[in-house]
């Protein structure tokens, strides 16, 4: 009966949706309603295929590892798509004709700009955070994943909303809020799979076999609860037409301004943040085989995050139109999350105490404590551009594309990595890596990849504030904004090129998770410093 | 008054001070001596259950346990 019910919705959804591809206003609306027909369709086709199957038994003393793999395997994939886009919009910038004619409006910097960061922190990092929150629960809670089949409406939803948000970026519909570009139906698709995110993760801690809820699931589900909470607040918006894309926000002047931001710096705390802090918290203990430093320092972090993060997103709006009293909060805030930021970083790293020569053994270790070591540098250098002092210099500048990319690039990237590495032997049962070598390799590329970028974007960033505020002895200005542009040429490609590293790195990963999925199970790791003791 | 005047006063007083005391609970909570076992036993139990879910009572055993180990 569930089965003709679930196939009668996906029949009527492939015909509402392809009335409204005929129907539709705009070219993004269009393109969106067809990506819902098809998926609807394939959904239809699939399930009509077993009608009269037997159900398939599901032994519940097994745990749910299939979304799991499909979203190791959507995180590499999203990688590197991202990074290439990422590489792609840092040399149009150095080299402005890589704007092609032929391309404008698709493929220009302003459209790929958005499709570069929404890949890689919602496509890249977000299917790292579902894949690792099932893999995580389930293990912490020693029990299967709840709501059987939901766990794939959540991944292929979650991909479905990735392609909306992209398709939409390229075709220009956006809501013009950073990193809350996607339109008003692509929103409502994402609230849709989220909830039901959030339930198989609740519904999993409540029929959990363990007395506490490991750390790491606090994390994830503040992460989880605190997005949705966001993503709701921040998209109040009233479609101008169900049959197009573009709608009106509620919000207005500065309040609309604080809101998004109050929405953007969450994000980077509870998105990036608390959900790689998940990760960290159960990765890094596994891989050192050894428990977290301090079980209480890790409960702290987890409060202070939580208590201070969501006061700090006024900071991105110092001396604007918002009231003084709330960047003075703002900055405050973001002055006091220095330090969970720092027991956090302290307690990831002094985990490893007592197995540090794992640090000269294993690059799966190195690679994780260099993420540790980004959260730290990236979380020392945010508050300290949130002083209003600082942020007068560093605002507009490219500093702050340097700040946010030691942070994605070193911290989140890292950490994922890691987590990538741990899991592919253990998910397809391999014995070890197919090469411990190209993860030295990956690790190295990477590493200095992220040295370039942010080296580059200090010198660029702090050259062109000081360019900007340059005045003579008459107090006229000195600069004109394009000498400040000329002056960035070579550092622009300084950071194309670490970005390019960073790039190859990824490649080299995916090409070893590929190996090591495909060669057999006897293989032994290449290297047998981090290999299992003999038998 | 006004809505705002009022939200306004009240925030940045009582409600102010209830999260403050609130926040300094959870750290006493957490420093709380009984729970150094709790923490302990926690903190190792991501080296259980790799492979495959826990019996079904197992929740209720392992708290048995710590109830007894806390009990010594």
């Amino acid at each position: 009966m569930l089965g003709y019910t679930k196939l009668a919705i996906l029949g009527l959804a492939v015909v509402v949706a392809a009335v409204a591809a005929g129907l539709a206003r705009d070219l993004s609306y269009m393109i969106h309603a067809l990506v819902f027909m098809l998926s609807a369709a394939i959904a239809f086709i699939w399930l009509i295929r077993r009608v009269g199957e037997p159900a398939p038994v599901v032994d519940p003393n097994t745990y749910m590892d299939g979304p799991v793999r499909y979203g190791v395997i959507a995180t590499a994939f999203w990688g590197v798509v991202g990074f290439l886009v990422g590489v792609v919009i840092a040399f149009q910038l150095a080299f402005p004709y890589l704007n092609f004619e032929w391309a404008q409006g698709f493929m220009n910097f302003g459209r790929l700009r958005p499709l570069h960061t929404s890949a890689v922190i919602f496509a890249f990092g977000g299917n790292a955070l579902i894949a690792t929150a099932f893999y995580v629960v389930q293990r912490t809670s020693a029990a299967r994943l709840w709501g059987g089949s939901l766990a794939w409406f959540v991944f292929w939803g979650y991909q479905v909303f990735i392609l909306l948000a992209a398709t939409g970026y390229v075709t220009g519909s956006t809501q013009g809020n950073e990193y809350a570009e996607p339109e008003w139906l692509a929103d409502l698709w994402l609230t849709i799979v989220w909830v039901a995110f959030l339930a198989i993760y609740m519904g999993t801690l409540i029929k959990r076999r363990e007395p506490h809820i490991y750390v790491a699931n606090w994390f994830y589900l503040a992460f989880i609860v605190t997005v949705a909470m966001l993503h709701i607040i921040n998209n109040v918006q009233i479609p101008v037409s169900f049959l197009g894309s573009t709608s009106i926000p509620v919000w207005s002047g500065v309040q609309s301004a604080m809101i998004q931001w109050w929405y953007g710096h969450n994000a980077v705390g509870f998105f990036l943040t608390a959900g790689f802090l998940g990760m960290m918290y159960y990765f890094i203990p596994k891989q050192a085989e050894r428990p977290v430093y301090s079980y209480k320092l890790s409960i702290m972090h987890f409060w202070a995050l939580i208590f201070l993060y969501i006061w700090a997103g006024p900071h991105h709006l110092h001396y604007t139109a918002l009231p003084d009293w709330a960047q003075t909060l703002g900055m405050t805030f973001s002055i006091m999350l220095w330090m969970p930021s720092w027991g956090g970083m302290i307690n990831g790293l002094m985990t490893l105490s007592g197995a540090w020569d794992k640090l000269r053994t294993d690059p799966i270790i190195r690679m994780m404590v260099v993420a540790v070591g980004f959260y730290g540098m990236a979380t020392f250098e945010g508050p300290m551009m949130s002083i209003k002092a600082v942020n007068s210099l560093s605002h507009y500048t490219d500093w702050t594309i340097g700040h946010v990319h030691s942070g994605a690039l070193g911290w989140n990237g890292m950490i994922t990595f890691g987590a990538l590495y741990y899991l592919v032997p253990k998910l397809w049962q391999r014995e070890g890596l197919y090469s411990l070598r190209l993860v030295s390799w990956h690790f190295w590329l990477a590493t200095i990849g992220i040295v370039l970028y942010a080296a580059s974007m200090w010198v660029t960033g702090i050259m062109e504030g000081l360019m900007w505020r340059e005045v003579d002895a008459q107090g006229f200005l000195v600069n004109s904004f394009a000498d400040t542009v000329a002056a960035k040429f070579p550092m622009y490609v300084v950071r194309g090129l670490g970005g390019t590293l960073f790039l190859a790195g990824a490649i080299i990963m995916c090409y070893n998770l590929w190996k090591t999925v495909t060669s057999t199970a006897e293989r032994k790791p290449a290297s047998a410093g981090a290999a299992v003791p003999a038998e | 008054m006004e809505t705002y005047t009022l939200l306004r006063a009240f925030a940045d007083s009582w409600h102010l001070l209830f999260m403050f005391c609130f926040f300094i609970g959870v750290f006493l909570y957490i420093l709380r001596p009984s729970g150094k076992k709790v923490h302990r036993d926690t903190a190792n139990m991501i080296f259980r259950n790799d492979d495959k879910p826990a019996a079904p009572d197992n929740r209720e055993r392992q708290a048995r346990h710590a109830d007894l180990r806390e009990a010594k």
